[in-house]
Formats: structure tokens, sequence, C-alpha cells
């Protein structure tokens, strides 16, 4: 148990919702979620598929811990050929939507094909049908949930939707759930706006069951107070989410600045976590109004922020006015120091907007950011942006171009295209600060060297959820390594890159890691799960997934030569900081990992390799 | 020894269920650990206890029966299926008893009595027996178990210690 076996597969073609068995010779070796939804992505796809083709597939996938009393328990992701970058995409969401999923009794949704009108799948149990969504078209994330509601006449249905910028097929749209938690990255939105299926409405009364009920329920408690007691998972992110990091970040000069131009933001302060704690001059409360749990989560991490009813971006629009997803660190960073922006208010605005239309705001801040430069250079005009200068610094800009985006409207169409097209478009293709066509996150690899190693192998593109480096190099966990070196490095990513894989199967959080180690999270596994669930065998099966990702990569033609930087980061030093005088220092580590990895020299798995995990 | 009211279970205070909406983040651990005290499965939708979302003003508030001790419910059913427990004072459903005519439901003013299709009952809090699991599970505080003479008196303190007595008294 854990896991329902089952999974539902609806062919939008035909218009058909069949229930089958979940492959548990597969579920053995792949878990749940991020590795098992892959596997039927590999046995299922052509890798050469145009993203956004009828024959690319869409999956939505828990893990076997998804909906039980472990905490983080809240993750489902969205699998798929990614259209931002024609490599595999994985998106992780929290929210409540992954957990009523399973209780519906489902493991896993496989859409397939392509609808001919607008579609939502509803799920109520076992009764899985489509349903016409004309009315739900052209609708935001939250008129859609708000719609579904109305019509079913059932408040408590989990909604996970795509909005407007799904619709338009903005490159880096997502799948928003729960209003304001995202299946962030990679445009698996579009991929889904491409099928013309708007949204699933779930409602589930079936419950999840674990293995060993008593084990379970002692270990998820003891591991639960390690949680609680953790400095980071007890006291800084409750109390600051993840925006914990940006002052820290900006000290260590490793914070991307004005299209990574620099790496430190003079206006940092004004939009970090503490900031959103500060009373506003104008109307005396903070932007914070409280943290918020995912489903099952006991570090509750989330931030409901509000926008000041006076401030220049809601004037007149009271559906503004309400409390909503606020900014976590990577959104607070692309739209403010990336964009230099360090206007709290419009960054929310920004966010809510990003929510409501499901658009990833990293992506779309770093793609505004280039394009920032790219207009003062004069490859970008007022012709182009429709008179709207487009300056760093430029809070008006920001709430436009979201705006802009959102609608597919005018320049916010080539916004819409992401940073790397968008610098190939008007001739400056060294201003996108991408790998395999994907934005790269807060962290400049300059100031954090292994971060660079962890964008440039990242198998759905600069990510930094992917081996988050930034735990031993900056706030040393498990243990502290010098952000400056690259000895160690190599090894130190692809240990991160085999437990995340691990983790992101499981349907637990991959920010439980802050206090968990793989080896706290291994016996909530192992007794919720059917069978042995050793450390080595979780090991091993981060790594088979690993490899399987890239098998995917390699077959749709993304080689070696795309685990690059850009041009920027390995030549441009770092102006300030600790990192002052410094590039990151690529080239010293790739050829260690593909070793350490068992690849080829140009970063192929070798047949030894692929034996060893039963590929 | 300070003589306060005791149940009849000798030395046992009577306890209640403490609800605070600023400590509920959402977590829905609550219904979870409910569900599985009752069916043997984490299912939310068979909680006893419900947490609801009031999204624009950034609040969750966990809701149940606050055990009137008069009860509503227990005065509408017209077939005795709600009795009392005597160590904790809980309004007990009577399972063989109930035949789900759903007229508590209608009676009680809170709506904490709900009717569960699947098996033809009404379904609500019975608070565990005297150890409710609702409150071992939350992981902020939100849903405590505490002496049921009591309710009321944190809320009470924090006024005070918010009150400025010295220019008063």
């Amino acid at each position: 148990m854990g896991w329902q076996k089952k999974i539902l597969r609806v062919n939008l073609t035909e218009g058909t919702c069949t229930p089958e068995p979940l492959n548990m010779e597969w579920a053995n070796q792949y878990l749940g979620q991020r590795g098992l939804a892959t596997k039927y992505l590999v046995e299922e796809v052509d890798p050469k598929v145009d993203p956004l083709s009828p024959e690319n597939k869409l999956i939505f996938a828990t893990g076997p811990l998804t909906g039980t009393p472990a905490s983080t328990s809240a993750r489902y992701s969205v699998i798929t050929k990614g259209p931002l970058t024609g490599a595999v995409a994985c998106s992780n969401s929290g929210g409540y939507f992954g957990a009523e999923l399973k209780f519906a009794g489902w493991d896993m949704i496989i859409f397939e094909g392509r609808s001919d009108k607008p579609v939502y799948l509803y799920i109520n149990d076992d009764d899985a049908r489509l349903l016409p969504a004309d009315e739900l078209w052209g609708k935001s994330t939250w008129e859609t949930e708000k719609a579904l509601h109305r019509m079913h006449q059932d408040p408590q249905l989990r909604v996970s939707c795509i909005g407007r910028a799904g619709e338009n097929q903005v490159l880096y749209a997502c799948v928003v759930n729960d209003l304001h938690r995202a299946a962030g990255r990679s445009g698996v939105g579009a991929v889904m706006g491409s099928k013309n299926l708007k949204a699933i409405a779930v409602r589930g009364s079936q419950g999840t069951q674990v293995a060993d009920p008593q084990r379970f329920l002692q270990v998820v408690a003891e591991k639960k107070r390690i949680l609680a007691e953790n400095a980071v998972t007890g006291q800084g992110l409750p109390t600051y989410g993840t925006q914990v990091l940006m002052n820290i970040i900006n000290e260590l000069g490793a914070l991307p600045t004005r299209n990574a131009r620099e790496v430190q933001f003079e206006g940092a302060d004004k939009v970090s976590g503490e900031a959103m704690h500060e009373p506003r001059g104008s109307e005396g409360k903070p932007n914070l109004v409280r943290n918020q749990a995912c489903f099952g989560c006991t570090i509750a991490c989330g931030r409901i922020a509000r926008i000041d009813k006076e401030h220049f971006t809601v004037i007149n629009k009271p559906e503004y006015w309400g409390a909503s997803g606020g900014l976590e660190y990577e959104n607070a960073w692309s739209m403010g120091p990336d964009c230099g922006v360090d206007d709290l208010d419009a960054m929310t605005y920004a966010n809510f907007i990003c929510n409501e239309q499901g658009i990833d705001p990293i992506s779309f801040g770093s793609t505004l950011a280039a394009a920032m430069e790219l207009y003062e250079a004069g490859a970008i005009t007022d012709e182009h942006t429709g008179g709207v200068p487009l300056k760093f610094g430029s809070a008006e800009a920001l709430a436009k171009m979201v705006e802009a985006v959102a609608n597919g409207e005018g320049f916010g169409k080539d916004l819409g295209l992401g940073s790397k097209r968008l610098c190939e478009k008007y001739g400056k293709p060294e201003l996108s600060m991408t790998v395999k066509g994907q934005e790269f996150p807060a962290y400049d690899p300059r100031g954090i060297q292994g971060m660079g190693l962890t964008y440039a192998t990242s198998n759905r593109g600069a990510c930094h959820l992917r081996s988050y480096t930034v735990s031993s190099e900056v706030l040393g966990i498990p243990e502290k390594t010098d952000p400056l070196v690259t000895e160690g490095k190599p090894a130190l990513v692809k240990a991160f890159q085999d437990v995340t894989a691990a983790v992101d199967s499981s349907g637990l959080c991959l920010f439980s890691t802050f206090a968990w180690s793989l080896e706290d999270i291994q016996p909530q596994i192992d007794a919720a799960c059917e069978g042995e669930w050793s450390l080595d065998r979780l090991m091993e099966m981060g790594e088979r997934i690993w490899n399987l990702e890239r098998q995917f990569n390699l077959a749709a033609g993304i080689d070696g030569s795309e685990d690059r930087l850009p041009k920027r980061l390995v030549t441009e030093p770092a102006s300030s900081g600790p990192a002052k005088g410094m590039v990151n220092r690529l080239d010293e580590m790739l050829p260690e990992y593909y070793q350490l990895r068992g690849w080829t020299p140009d970063g192929v798995p070798t047949p030894e390799t692929l034996q060893r995990l039963g590929l | 020894m300070v003589k306060r009211y005791r149940n009849n279970k000798e030395n046992e205070m009577q306890r209640s269920l403490s609800l605070d909406p600023e400590k509920c983040t959402g977590c829905l651990q609550c219904e979870m650990a409910c569900s599985n005290e009752y069916e043997g499965r984490f299912n939310p939708a068979h909680s006893r206890i419900k947490v609801f979302a009031f999204h624009d003003e950034g609040r969750f508030v966990p809701y149940t029966c606050t055990q009137c001790a008069d009860a509503w419910c227990r005065n509408a059913c017209p077939v005795d299926a709600i009795a009392i427990d005597a160590n904790t004072g809980a309004k007990v459903i009577v399972e063989n008893r109930c035949v789900g005519c759903k007229v508590c439901t209608i009676a009680c003013p809170f709506g904490t009595v709900n009717y569960d299709h699947t098996r033809g009952k009404v379904m609500k809090c019975d608070l565990c027996g005297g150890d409710p699991a609702c409150a071992r599970a939350c992981p902020t505080g939100a849903i405590t178990w505490v002496d049921a003479d009591w309710t009321g008196y944190d809320r009470m303190r924090q006024w005070a210690e918010k009150t400025d007595n010295a220019a008063h008294v």
C-alpha cells in the first residue's frame, strides 16, 4: 500500500477515461511521482515529438506518501516533454490537489492526444468524466476554480488548471492548483493548453492506507519532531518562508542582479523576507498576512500576502485587495533584483498575476530582465514595447509586462517566448541567462560554484531543485562546503541529484531535507509501502531515475554539448562581494562529474552504467 | 488542594477541545488523524473535524462539535441514538440505533453533525473517548485538549497582557 495501485488514462482525442492497474513492476523500480511517471513517459512517448503536438503526453502523478500523515505529504508532479526546453519536464507542486487525487483512488492520470474542443476532467472517486469547458476557456485560474465550485455545487472540489498563459501556450506557462500552488517550470501548462485541457477538478472520499500503520504513525511522529526542532524548518521557513534567503544570498555575493550583470543588489533588504514583516508606511500593515501549510505539512513555509490598496498596481482593482499567495524567494528574486526592482508590492502584484494566469514567475522575471538589458542596448525600443520604457528598476514596466504576457498582447507575445528565443530574435543570444532554454533561478554560480554544475547538468534545464547544493555550500546542510571552491562539488552535485530524485518520487517535499536526510525519509517510505525499501535501494533508484531522464534527453537530441552555462557566468567575473573577480569554473567540474556518473567524456551513460542500474 | 468540579471518573477533570484559528496553518493533519481514528484510513472526507479556509482573509479555521451540555442534536433525535459519554461528556452517536433521518443535522445550530451516505448514518465528534486524535496530531497548538473550565481563559489572559493596568488601578 501507499499506492492506490490504479491509474486513469484519459484519451482526449477519443474523449475516453479508462482505469488501469498501476504497473507494480515499475513502481518497485521507480517508487512513484517523478520516477514512475518518467518511466511511463519514456515507454510511451517518442522523445523526438513536438512537445505541443497531440503525440506528447501529460502525466499528473502522486507518490506513495502523498495524502498520508507523513509531514510534507502534499506533493504531486506534472511530467511531460517540455516546450521551453525540448527536454523531459517534471514540475512539482504542493497545495491540496495531489492528496485529493489520491483520496479519489488514483495514483496517476495520463492524458494523451488532443481534444478538438476545450474540456475539463471531473473526478469524483471512481467516476471520471471529460466535460465541456467552453465557459471556462479564457478564464483565469482563480475564476476557473470558483466557476467549478459553482457548477458542481461543491466548494470542496480541488482544482488544478491553466490560466490564459497556458491557453495561449506561453512557453513557460505553469499548471496552478489551489489558487496559488504551481507545477511551475518548463512550460507544462503550455502542453495542457495545447491539448485543450483547461482543468482537473477532483473530489475524493476513499482515503489512503499504508502497509504498516502502527510503525508508520510512530515513525512519522518521530520525524515530525525533527522538523519542529530544526532551526530552518521549525523557525526560519515558517517565519520568513524561502525569502529568509534574500539577505543571506545577497551578502554572499550570489544574488544575480540586473540580468546577472552584477551579483549584489542594493535594494535586497527592501524585498527580503524581513521586509515582508515590516508595517508599510501608508497603511501600517505588513505585506505578509500569515504563513500557510500545504496538505500535511508541519513546516508551513507558504506566504500569504496582501497588496496595499493604495499601491499603483491595484488602484480601482478590488479583486487584488484580498490576501493570496505571496512572494517566495525565487519569484522575489526574478521579479525584484534580477530586474533591478525594489518595490515589494509591485512584485507581489506581478506574483498574483502569475498565479492567476498560470505563468512561471522565475522564467518570466528572468526573461523580462533580459528584455531590459536588450532595451538598454537599444536592440529593443519603445516601438517594440508599445511605448513602455523597459528600464531596469521600473516597477511600472514589471506590472505592465506581466499583464501583457498574461493577455498575450503586444510585446507580451515576445516575452512569452522565454529568454532564449527572445534574445535570439533580437540578435543578442548571449544575453539569455538560460541552460537548455530554461532560465536559471536565484543563485549566481560565480558565488556558489556547485550551482553552476547544478544548472549545467539539470535534466530539465537550469533549475535549483535538481541538486540544491546551496544547502551545503551556504547553509551547511548536511555539512558545510566552501561555495567558492570547485573541489568536491561534482560528487556533491551527484549525491544531491540522486537523493532529490528519490525524494521527488515519494510524495514528500524537498524542503523537508533542510532537516531530514534520506535516512529520515527511508523508514517512512518503508513503513508505507510493501516490500523492503532500504537506503541503498532508494539511492540506486535515484541514480536510475537520473539516468533515465538523461537517456530521454539524449534521444531527444539534447547531448553533453548543452551542459553549458551562459557565457556571462564563465567569462565575466563577479564585480563585488566575496566572489569578486571570480567566474564559474564549470570546466573544472564537468569532466569529473561525467566520470562519477559512469558516463563517457561526452556525457553519455556507458553500457556498464546502464546495465548496473537495470536500464 | 483546590476543590473543583470533577467528572464521575475519579481524579479526572472534564476537558474540552480548544480551537485557535490564529495558530492554524491549514495542514489538515487533524482531518487525517480523525478519519483514521474512526475508519482506519486517512480520509479527510470523513473527518469529524473540518478546517475551513477563508482565502481572501488568509485565515484557516478548524471547527467541530462543541459538545453542548444540553445538546440540541440529542434533544431532537427521535430514536435516542445520541448518548452521553459519562467520562468525557461527549455526545456520541449510537450507531446501531441511528436510522439516518438527519433531524439532528438540522437541529444542530453549528452544523457539526453530518451525514455519511456511504453508511446511512450521521457522524459527529465523540472526543475519541477522552484522547482526541486531532489534538495529538496538530503541529501548531491550534487544537488543544484543555480543562473544560478553563475555556476562554487563554484569550482573557492575552487581553489582560495588553491592558495597561498601572494607569487605572
